[in-house]
């Protein structure tokens, strides 16, 4: 992606300076909240939004959600100016601005969130914005394949999280955070507890990808490295685990929490290191890093004790610092050189001293050499393992983890920049240092692994202990971070690290090969993925074969067959009796009508003569006619014979030149005319029992009482239409016209000759 | 059909016709008609004409393109509706103004509620209109 | 007409729904011309059929005099009969167009006719 060379001075346009300014705004805003948060107050804001529901748009800035948003507008500073100069020159450089900001606003709404609706909301805006992000080199089908795979697991995390939030509505009777935070016990005890937890725990682990929900994160490295940076690694994946962290007060102190956490979060982590061993791509490796790194903060969410959380915390900071600067150390290496590969690349710390630097500094702290932060995290890792109920399980888990980041670091910071260069690729232009707008980002991270190494307890003031905090609902409940902290368990634990991490960095190439091999023969959960969604895309194949035949008839056979079992399954439950029939009333006149009727429509149905059929509808329209005359509605009457003189009309115009009636349309139907029979008799019986029933007639005597006082009119049936129900009549002449616009379009089409 | 007895009865019948469509159409308030039966009425007489005489010279004795005859009808009926907001009432609420007349209401009546039944009659006019002349036309 | 108009619709909605089961897009239309009339005179006849009067007010009454037909029902068959010619008109349109684009008038024919014209174009 070396677009520098065309455009060098590109990135300074609105797209390469705009987004890192408002991160830098915002974070200064976010650091003026520092002192507030850490004397332990909260800031709340709160914007009426459903309020029939009771939803409302609340930000609340504590503890936890201080610490995300620093890191979330810190990170998307020094991340936004590293992609101004990687993107610069890019013809849409301005598309990827918008969608990262957007993304930074969405993560920011996420962590400040104080009401369940809009955490929801903002949950759903970053799995969005992800999915353009990892998408954003659309021409790509693996790049299309990857967003559409986070989008589709995440979101359906998504979805289950917002029915647990719906359930934990229902058990509080509240959707406000804060609320339902002092609610714990009574979410605890709850018989709805169990399914919650499932459910937002299927929202928290697709997002922080946990197995066996990870394989969309390895994927998403498709995406341009200043997100796999921001999204994939410091900010969005984190959202998971922000989630639990935020429940942390309600949701966790039991048995199923305990376990559920440990167990996704253990096999995570030591999934993820293995696998991690078997790449060759530098972001690939990274990336099963990040997984590793998720699964131990999800572990140590687990365990209810001050230890364990107090090292969740400060290693999510750890993580962040160290991970944002490797991946954007391989943006630059990848942007110097071309490729990624970690058995190509090496010796470049002559060419690239700047970026050399900031790698061993990232990779110190990753690997938990003193004097770094990464030091101090791994003894509070170790601490909190060891203070779990079940400590060997906890500490072999975190102790397989930090000797395989200790080997990772290693090959991702050592080897590149003083390794053989030997398989360097053959390059046509000089070997260059990454110009400064890429290497602040890394520089900087990788320096406050040192500064915070050497003053922990600054960290500790700022962010650990408000976060821990807010996390635990406790004040005080934070472990102190030492950078010293005497010869105990943590240190031999420490030191047994080291050495095994040296042994796997010395022997990680034939270990790769032989991890390969393994993996080849591994159930791949990225096929399996594939394979669902296929079996998902022809069983909507199968369903729409069946529904969405084409088949006019079997669609008309299925209406009618629903109205008829509709009516007569209606009919059989409620018992209906047809009342007296008498056929006391029954004049000569009406006979004739009913004959005239009668004869039309067995002419209609009978004949193959179109003029034939066409005269039969005609006695049924003029007997219908006659029906209302008879019986007091002269307008219908009227507008019936009218309608059907223009029928008649319309038939001699159009319907005679279609072609006769053929043989087989007239053959007889036993299955039609049965259900046809069925439904018509059903009708009648209908009929005859409605009209056995008293009629409500409020209605109709308020029109007759009104239709001359309040509406001047003596035609009820006229007053109706134009004045008391005109809103409907102007719905149904607007039909009409539509209606006859559409017909004359299509007529007319036949003009444009556009098939014929 | 060239039958000069036709076109020449026919257009006396339109003209008729015509006449007894405005004169449905306006009794309607009060005795059987209204917008929807003048409209058919008059809708009828061209339709006759249309028969008679060939679609082009219906379109001439119309005047208006019977498309353009439905959307004035629907935006008259439209108008009538909205006027009632003018007077601060919710919409399609008639508004009457009696010309004479006292208590008894022999009056000249004028109305929103006309204005509607107006734009009734030429929407079912011409929309019926507009589709015969292209069925007319186009076949 | 107690007993005969229930008999009338009846009979008037089995042709209809056997008429529009026939495959044939001409009897489909006769169908549902067929059954517009029907249920017209089902809604009709569900109002009442009480006596032979008009609903007007005459002259000098502030309301209708003895028994009338109901009106409610009425107005709304009026305009189902309208909207229902409008139906019927584009129905017949469609038919027209069918049977000049397809050749047929035949719902199956008609089918395969149609996944030609999309594969050839």
């Amino acid at each position: 992606m070396a677009h520098e060379t065309e455009h060098p001075e590109s990135w300074r346009s609105p797209a390469g300076i705009l987004p890192p300014l408002i991160a830098a705004v915002l974070f200064g805003l976010f650091l003026q909240a520092v002192p507030e948060i850490s004397g332990g107050g909260t800031l709340r804001f709160a914007l009426p939004w459903v309020p029939s529901l009771g939803t409302e748009l609340a930000f609340l800035i504590d503890g936890l959600s201080l610490t995300f948003a620093l890191l979330i507008s810190g990170i998307g500073v020094l991340v936004m100016l590293f992609a101004a100069r990687y993107m610069a020159g890019h013809p849409q450089h301005g598309r990827f601005s918008l969608y990262l900001t957007s993304f930074m606003m969405a993560m920011l709404g996420l962590v400040l969130a104080d009401d369940l609706i809009s955490l929801f909301v903002f949950w759903e805006l970053t799995t969005l914005t992800s999915y353009l992000l990892i998408g954003f080199t659309h021409t790509s089908a693996e790049a299309r394949r990857a967003a559409l795979q986070a989008l589709l697991v995440t979101g359906t995390g998504g979805l289950a999280m917002l029915a647990g939030f719906l359930v934990i509505g229902s058990v509080t009777g509240t959707t406000e955070l804060s609320a339902i935070r002092a609610q714990g016990d009574i979410l605890r005890a709850s018989p709805l507890y169990l399914p919650i937890l499932v459910l937002i725990l299927a929202g928290a682990f697709t997002k922080s990808a946990q197995v066996p929900f990870h394989f969309w994160l390895p994927n998403a490295m498709a995406a341009p490295t200043p997100v796999s940076a921001y999204l994939h690694s410091a900010t969005m994946v984190k959202g998971g685990v922000y989630l639990l962290a935020r429940f942390w007060p309600s949701l966790s102190g039991t048995d199923a929490w305990f376990w559920s956490l440990m167990i996704a979060g253990g096999v995570t982590t030591v999934f993820a290191s293995i696998i991690s061993m078997r790449q060759t791509d530098l972001k690939q490796t990274l990336a099963y890093t990040t997984l590793m790194a998720l699964g131990a903060l999800v572990l140590f969410l687990a365990a209810p004790n001050p230890y364990a959380v107090t090292a969740a915390v400060t290693f999510l900071v750890i993580h962040s610092f160290y991970k944002a600067a490797l991946f954007l150390v391989i943006g630059c290496v990848d942007h110097a050189c071309g490729t990624r590969d970690a058995r190509r690349l090496g010796g470049l710390w002559r060419a690239m001293p700047l970026t050399a630097l900031a790698a061993a500094l990232a990779a110190a702290s990753m690997a938990g050499l003193p004097p770094f932060l990464g030091f101090i995290g791994k003894e509070l890792l170790y601490k909190g393992a060891l203070d779990t109920g079940v400590p060997e399980t906890f500490t072999a888990f975190i102790f397989a983890a930090s000797a395989l980041m200790f080997a990772v670091a290693g090959i991702v910071a050592l080897k590149p920049f003083w390794g053989s260069a030997a398989n360097m690729p053959d390059l046509n232009r000089p070997l260059r240092e990454a110009p400064w707008q890429m290497l602040a980002g890394p520089l900087v991270l990788g320096a406050l692994g040192l500064f915070f190494g050497l003053q922990p307890a600054l960290l500790q003031h700022v962010v650990v202990d408000p976060t821990v905090a807010a996390v635990s609902g406790m004040a005080d409940y934070a472990k102190e971070l030492h950078l010293w902290a005497g010869v105990n368990t943590a240190l031999y634990l420490s030191g047994a690290t080291y050495l095994v991490g040296l042994v796997l960095y010395l022997v990680h190439v034939p270990l790769r090969s032989a991890l390969d091999g393994l993996g080849k023969r591994l159930m791949s959960f990225d096929r399996l993925w594939d394979g669902v969604l296929a079996g998902l895309r022809s069983l909507a194949g199968g369903v729409t074969a069946i529904l969405q035949s084409g088949d006019l008839n079997r669609y008309l056979l299925t209406v009618f067959a629903v109205i008829a079992a509709g009516l007569g399954l209606t009919a059989l439950r409620s018992g209906f009796d047809l009342g007296p029939i008498s056929f006391g009333d029954v004049e000569i006149k009406y006979i004739a009508i009913f004959l005239l009727a009668l004869l039309g429509t067995a002419l209609a149905v009978a004949t193959r003569s179109r003029i034939a059929a066409i005269a039969g509808l005609g006695a049924v329209g003029i007997g219908v006619a006659l029906v209302f005359l008879l019986f007091g509605a002269p307008d219908l009457a009227i507008t019936q014979l009218l309608v059907e003189m223009l029928v008649v009309v319309l038939f001699a115009v159009a319907a005679l030149r279609l072609p006769l009636l053929d043989q087989k349309s007239v053959r007889f139907r036993p299955l039609h005319a049965a259900l046809a029979t069925f439904v018509g008799g059903l009708v009648t019986a209908i009929l005859l029992a409605a009209t056995s029933r008293p009629l409500d007639l409020r209605l109709t005597e308020f029109f007759e009482k009104a239709s001359y006082p309040e509406a001047h009119g003596r035609n009820v049936v006229n007053v109706i239409l134009v004045d008391f129900r005109a809103f409907d009549t102007f719905g149904e002449i607007s039909v009409v016209t539509v209606a006859a616009l559409a017909a004359v379009a299509l007529l007319r089409q036949r003009r444009g000759g556009d098939r014929t | 059909m060239n039958s000069i007895i036709l076109s020449t009865g026919a257009k006396i019948v339109v003209a008729i016709l015509l006449v007894f469509s405005v004169f449905m159409l306006l009794r309607g308030h009060n005795a059987p008609g209204g917008g929807f039966i003048g409209g058919l009425i008059g809708a009828s007489g061209f339709v006759l004409y249309t028969i008679a005489c060939g679609t082009t010279e219906a379109r001439v004795a119309l005047r208006l393109k019977p498309e353009t005859i439905a959307i004035i009808g629907l935006g008259i009926a439209l108008l009538a509706g909205l006027s009632a907001a003018f007077f601060g009432e919710p919409l399609f609420t008639g508004q009457w103004l009696i010309l004479g007349g006292g208590e008894d209401g022999k009056g000249l009546p004028l109305s929103t509620v006309l204005a509607f039944d107006i734009g009734v009659y030429l929407v079912v006019m011409g929309a019926i209109l507009a589709l015969v002349f292209a069925l007319e036309e186009e076949i | 007409m107690e007993v005969l108009l229930p008999l009338t619709v009846g009979c008037l909605v089995a042709a209809a729904i056997y008429l529009m089961l026939s495959g044939h897009l001409l009897r489909f239309l006769f169908g549902l011309t067929l059954i517009s009339n029907g249920i017209n005179l089902l809604i009709f006849a569900s109002g009442r059929l009480s006596g032979g009067r008009p609903p007007l007010v005459p002259e000098g009454a502030k309301a209708p005099l003895g028994e009338v037909a109901n009106a409610l029902p009425q107005a709304l068959v009026l305009t189902a009969i309208v909207i229902g010619f409008g139906l019927f008109a584009f129905s017949l349109v469609l038919a027209m167009r069918a049977w000049s684009d397809l050749g047929t008038l035949d719902l199956a024919e008609m089918r395969g006719a149609e996944t030609q014209a999309d594969t050839d174009a």
